[in-house]
């Protein structure tokens, strides 16, 4: 199944994050909250937006399409499996290195 | 200022006077106060923006052309710093700088470009003001790579040391720096701007696929002048540098390149991204029009604030200091022995030295693409020992090649056993310059925001097909060069066998092209059809090899079987049963 998901980068290191609507930006995207219909998923990026930049927390924020498959959740394009676990050439680095 | 300060602006500071404490390190212009004065400024400036935008007094959007004129990118793991490398000459205090910022702040690696400069992949924004704190310590710094400014000026690796050359590019490189880095004209381009200049016949700065291409040369009255090119560039629209001026004296140096960049400012689009490059003014315009406006307004600059004059050429090129090399005979009975007693160390010295211009040295190309490694990364332990190896053996110098590996520029012939043991036992001791391994690739989706598709995973596969250093030998001069998209970091329309990495309905797949030639006989590489996977295009180079093999002549390289039998058998074999 489909779902929309809202990544950005934080600001003071770059680490790349998720939303979620109760905790925040969060570093894993098994935390992520998820957007079944794409009107919830704007209007949730214009406030994930907003609330950031206030805050200063994440920058270079937006949408992308995150599937469901057995209960794993798995980015549709290749650049945010790549961005969700870290470069393919190095293993030992990136969020897939703590994993 | 002092006779030889070289700025456009007088506010800003100019190199002073010839430093009166010697180092160990030749070859390196020396910074004087005045030029560490102007790089910490620019720490402290940048220090304060990076506060203010933690603080929330800066948006995103007000501080994001700050970053970038500081070299730092938002990539896909972490903020990227470029760190330049101006001209690709380092001294080992640097180059150990470097190892420890990769140490302290990054993940214990660096990655050097096509552009003789260093990236790091991992770096945090709060920790930025420090590392340029570190870097301005050591004389460096990441202005001019990034921004709609002349980026780094580039040359020739073998640049002072190699036995073809004519005249010294790192002077006029230098001149460069001072002339463009702070330049108001400059600051606010059009687009990015990138000049190369070469000192010899030879070609191994790729003069004509940049925006400036500049060759230093000799008049039989023994005067030095230059040949500018103009308008060539990679990325989307690919154009090979057209002649705009046979001869430039010395003095003009600077004016000439002055009217050419006043000509884009006045002219050159910024309207449309896509166009903006001078290479699209000039395809436009036609070179004819082009060239009568550059000299319309050459003519009209007033000469003595442009004229180069010569006590500031020699005042720069006094402070290079010249490495103490020792009258030596020109062969060494030591190196011809260790050749004939071990074979790897002989493949290596055919396939890695090239020719100084003193007798009894030699130039070591140090390979940054072993079999299945990533181009152009280094880890920091690497480059500790390196910088070892370069004071012991090439005077405290590193050079940065444009192809991504790096060189020691005057190691005499009686110490290369010696060095290359101990680049072997590092890893960097691997035998392909210039060979099917020796891959030129951009990071591609592995790190960068831009890309497409990935480039690495393909140039590890292909250097691990061809991973015997024997049969990489047998095939000769083949050159791979690999770009994740259509910006063309990785040079690939100048590649004899040229790959673009493309996303085909959220697949990866591969472009493929042949016949590029990156030297002063340019020419961008021809498409031979679709698109494959991964897979399919290293199995598409193999194929091609064979058809080379097989059709080649005497001596005739890669490049010159493609130039004879043309396009056709290498397309057919591998299309062949579409």
């Amino acid at each position: 199944m489909s779902f929309r998901a809202i990544t950005g980068n934080r600001l003071r290191d770059g680490a790349v994050v998720f939303y979620n609507d109760e905790a925040g930006w969060v570093e894993r995207l098994t935390g992520a909250s998820l957007y079944e219909d794409k009107a919830t998923a704007e209007t949730k990026l214009a406030s994930a937006k907003a609330e950031a930049e206030k805050e200063r927390l994440a920058v270079d924020i937006y949408l992308f399409e995150v599937l469901v498959e057995d209960g794993k959740r798995v980015p549709v394009t290749i650049r945010e499996r790549i961005r969700s676990l870290g470069p393919t050439v190095r293993t030992d680095l990136g969020k897939q290195a703590a994993a | 200022m002092t006779a030889t300060a070289f700025r456009a602006d007088p506010g800003i500071p100019g190199p002073g006077t010839f430093g009166s404490e010697p180092d160990d390190h030749a070859g390196i212009y020396r910074y004087d106060d005045l030029d560490r004065r102007f790089v910490a400024e620019r720490v402290e400036q940048f220090s304060k923006q990076v506060t203010r935008r933690l603080a929330g007094e800066l948006t995103e959007d007000e501080f994001k052309p700050l970053r970038l004129m500081n070299g730092l990118y938002l990539q896909l793991h972490a903020y990227m710093l470029r760190i330049a490398v101006p001209y690709g000459v380092l001294t080992t205090t640097q180059f150990r700088k470097l190892s420890e910022i990769g140490r302290k702040y990054d993940k214990g690696y660096g990655h050097f470009t096509t552009r003789q400069n260093l990236q790091f992949n991992w770096i945090k924004l709060e920790d930025t003001p420090a590392i340029l704190g570190e870097l301005a310590e050591v004389d460096m710094h990441a202005l001019q790579t990034s921004g709609n400014c002349v980026r780094n000026v580039t040359t020739d690796q073998f640049v002072g040391a190699s036995a073809d050359e004519i005249v010294d590019g790192r002077v006029y490189a230098e001149i460069l720096r001072q002339w463009t880095i702070a330049h108001p004209e400059f600051t606010y381009l059009p687009r990015k701007f990138k000049i190369a200049i070469m000192g010899s016949d030879s070609d191994r700065a790729a003069i004509r696929t940049h925006d400036v291409g500049v060759i230093a040369k000799r008049n039989e009255a023994g005067e030095t002048g230059f040949t500018f090119y103009v308008g060539g560039g990679l990325g989307r629209s690919p154009f090979v540098g057209k002649l705009v001026r046979e001869w430039v004296p010395e003095q003009d140096f600077a004016a000439y390149l002055e009217a050419i960049l006043r000509v884009y400012n006045q002219y050159g689009r910024r309207d449309n991204i896509y166009k903006a490059r001078i290479k699209i003014l000039v395809h436009q315009l036609g070179i004819d029009k082009f060239k009568a406006e550059v000299e319309e307004e050459f003519a009209r600059l007033p000469r003595p604030k442009f004229t180069l004059a010569p006590e500031i050429v020699e005042g720069i090129r006094a402070r290079f200091a010249s490495p103490g090399l020792e009258r030596l005979p020109a062969e060494s009975a030591e190196f011809e022995r260790s050749k004939a007693e071990n074979v790897e160390f002989a493949r290596w010295s055919t396939v890695n030295l090239a020719a100084h211009k003193a007798p009894g040295y030699a130039i070591v190309s140090v390979s940054l693409k072993p079999a299945g490694g990533i181009p152009g990364d280094i880890t920091s332990e690497q480059m500790d020992t390196l910088a070892d190896l370069a004071d012991r053996y090439s005077f405290g110098e590193i050079r940065v090649t444009h192809a991504q590996n790096l060189v020691l520029a005057h190691v005499r012939k009686d110490d290369l056993f010696d060095l290359w043991r101990q680049l072997d036992a590092i890893g960097l001791a691997t035998a392909n310059i210039g060979l099917i391994g020796d891959i030129i690739a951009c990071p591609g989706l592995d790190y960068c925001a831009l890309a497409n598709a990935r480039s690495i995973p393909l140039a590890q596969a292909i250097s691990a097909r061809f991973a015997d250093p024997a049969r990489q030998q047998a095939i000769g001069e083949l050159g791979i060069k690999i770009s994740g998209c259509i910006n063309a970091c990785g040079h690939h329309h100048v590649g004899h066998i040229g790959i673009l990495g493309v996303d085909k309905r959220g697949e990866e797949r591969y472009q493929i092209t042949i016949g590029g030639d990156a030297t002063l006989t340019t020419a961008i590489g021809d498409i031979i059809g679709p698109a494959v996977t991964e897979e399919a295009a290293v199995d598409a180079i193999d194929t091609m090899v064979e058809i080379y093999l097989a059709n080649r002549t005497e001596g005739e390289r890669f490049l010159d079987t493609i130039r004879r039998i043309g396009h056709g058998p290498f397309k057919e074999s591998i299309y062949a049963a579409d």
